[in-house]
């Protein structure tokens, strides 16, 4: 597990890895929604996607409001408790 | 994963059959991790639920579960308790199911005070079965029986469980997950009958019909209107239904249930430990086990 600190070092290290399992979702936009970083998008489609998983701030609301158990959220390198 | 661990979703049973957006997903996932958070062991913990979409939820989670008959949850719960004390139990109940036709088991079970954890899915409405008012219905609101807004004012759930004897009762909503999880997390520590209130949305038999826009709007909604019960000044305003706080300065007709107005109290509404049932009943038989015991070895023997 990487020490905190570690995090601010490289400026462009994957800090968040967002899984979004196709399968289940069903594009709701719910997450799109209470995600504090703009970090999901939907298509003109409907399409919900993970847009730019960078800003990502590993605040656990996508997770945690999705009502399809579609969408997780860990820190990048393996800590699975954020 | 973060705490919802997939190992108590019956993953091969997705994706679910509830609408997209519905509540009921958020407060079947805040159930799950509270469970994962208090830590108690898969086979230790049984899910019942009656009929409804809401009920649909003992279908997806891996454990034991019964899925049985429209408002009969707490009956068949009452029973598994008794002969299975080991075991926790959550009943997973919508508003109809625990509140029409299963009012008569949720007053009785309360008044029991027997350990079990319900958790009501109010959407406010009949949402299986296309819409029809329930007894969670919002006086002025409108379902397919009610074209006009229902006239009958809501029960709140709440403050019939405490009267009726129940020892810990809360509200939560799926617009506040963490919330809901912890609160969930405290009925499961009550030993007793502890209800949940899950506030939750039915963006299709109820939003609809009562133009409260997308399953996001809802959750939008419900979260403005959510206020602590911490910060609500006196107790009346944690118990009575929100409607008494909403009706000053909203004398207007159509006005009274603007949704602004409303004020949802949510947190603990009230922790009040009593006996609890399971283990007095044991401790009853018990009892008349070790007398008639005592009595067969020392025949004769006048006891103390
Ligand atoms: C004995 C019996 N009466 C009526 C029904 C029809 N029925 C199925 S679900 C339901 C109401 C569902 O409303 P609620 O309990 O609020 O659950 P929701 O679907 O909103 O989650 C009714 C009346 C039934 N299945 N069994
Ligand atoms: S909240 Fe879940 S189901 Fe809804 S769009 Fe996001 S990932 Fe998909
Ligand atoms: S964890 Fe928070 S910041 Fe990251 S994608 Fe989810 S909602 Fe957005
Ligand atoms: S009808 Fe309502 S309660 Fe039932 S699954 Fe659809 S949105 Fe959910
Ligand atoms: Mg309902």
């Amino acid at each position: 597990m990487p020490k905190k600190n570690s995090r601010s070092s490289p400026p462009k290290k994957r800090i968040a890895e967002l899984k979004l399992n196709e399968e289940r979702c069903k594009d709701c936009g719910i997450c799109v929604a209470f995600c504090p970083a703009k970090v999901l998008g939907q298509k003109e489609t409907g399409e919900v996607y993970i847009k730019d998983e960078e800003k990502c701030t590993l605040c656990g609301n996508c997770e945690i409001y999705c009502p399809d158990f579609a969408i997780t959220v860990k820190e990048a390198g393996g800590n699975d408790e954020i | 994963m973060k705490s919802l661990r997939e190992e108590f979703l019956r993953t091969n049973k997705l994706p679910h059959i509830w609408c997209p957006g519905c509540g009921n997903g958020i407060v079947t996932a805040a159930l799950v991790r509270a469970i994962g958070k208090v830590g108690f062991e898969q086979k230790d913990v049984a899910v019942v639920s009656g009929i409804g979409c809401s009920s649909r939820a003992a279908g997806y989670l891996n454990f034991n579960t019964l899925h049985t008959t429209h408002g009969r949850a707490l009956a068949f719960a009452t029973g598994l308790k008794l002969a299975q004390p080991g075991l926790k139990v959550f009943v997973v109940m919508g508003d109809g199911d625990a509140t029409a036709i299963g009012g008569n088991h949720f007053i009785h079970a309360a008044r029991r005070n027997i350990d079990l954890n319900a958790i009501i899915i109010n959407n406010h409405i009949y949402g299986m079965t296309g819409g029809q008012h329930s007894p969670l219905t919002p006086e002025g609101k409108k379902a397919t029986t009610a074209p006009e807004g229902t006239l009958e004012r809501e029960f709140n759930i709440l403050e019939l469980a405490v009267s009726a004897g129940a020892t810990y009762g809360a509200r939560g909503t799926a617009a506040q997950p963490r919330l809901l999880e912890k609160l969930i997390v405290g009925a499961s520590q009550n030993e007793g009958f502890s209800v949940v209130e899950a506030m939750s949305t039915c963006p299709v038999s109820y939003g609809r019909r009562n133009r409260l826009g997308s399953a996001v709007d809802m959750l939008k909604d419900i979260k403005q209107r959510s206020v602590s019960v911490e910060k609500l000044e006196t107790k009346a305003e944690t118990t009575r239904p929100r409607r008494d706080i909403a009706e000053e300065g909203a004398e207007e007709e159509g006005e009274t249930h603007d949704k602004q107005e409303e004020v949802i109290p949510v947190g603990v509404i009230f922790s009040r430990p009593a006996p609890e049932f399971v283990e007095r009943y044991y401790r009853g038989l018990n009892k008349e086990k070790e007398g008639k015991e005592g009595k067969e070895e020392k025949e004769g023997q006048v006891e103390s």
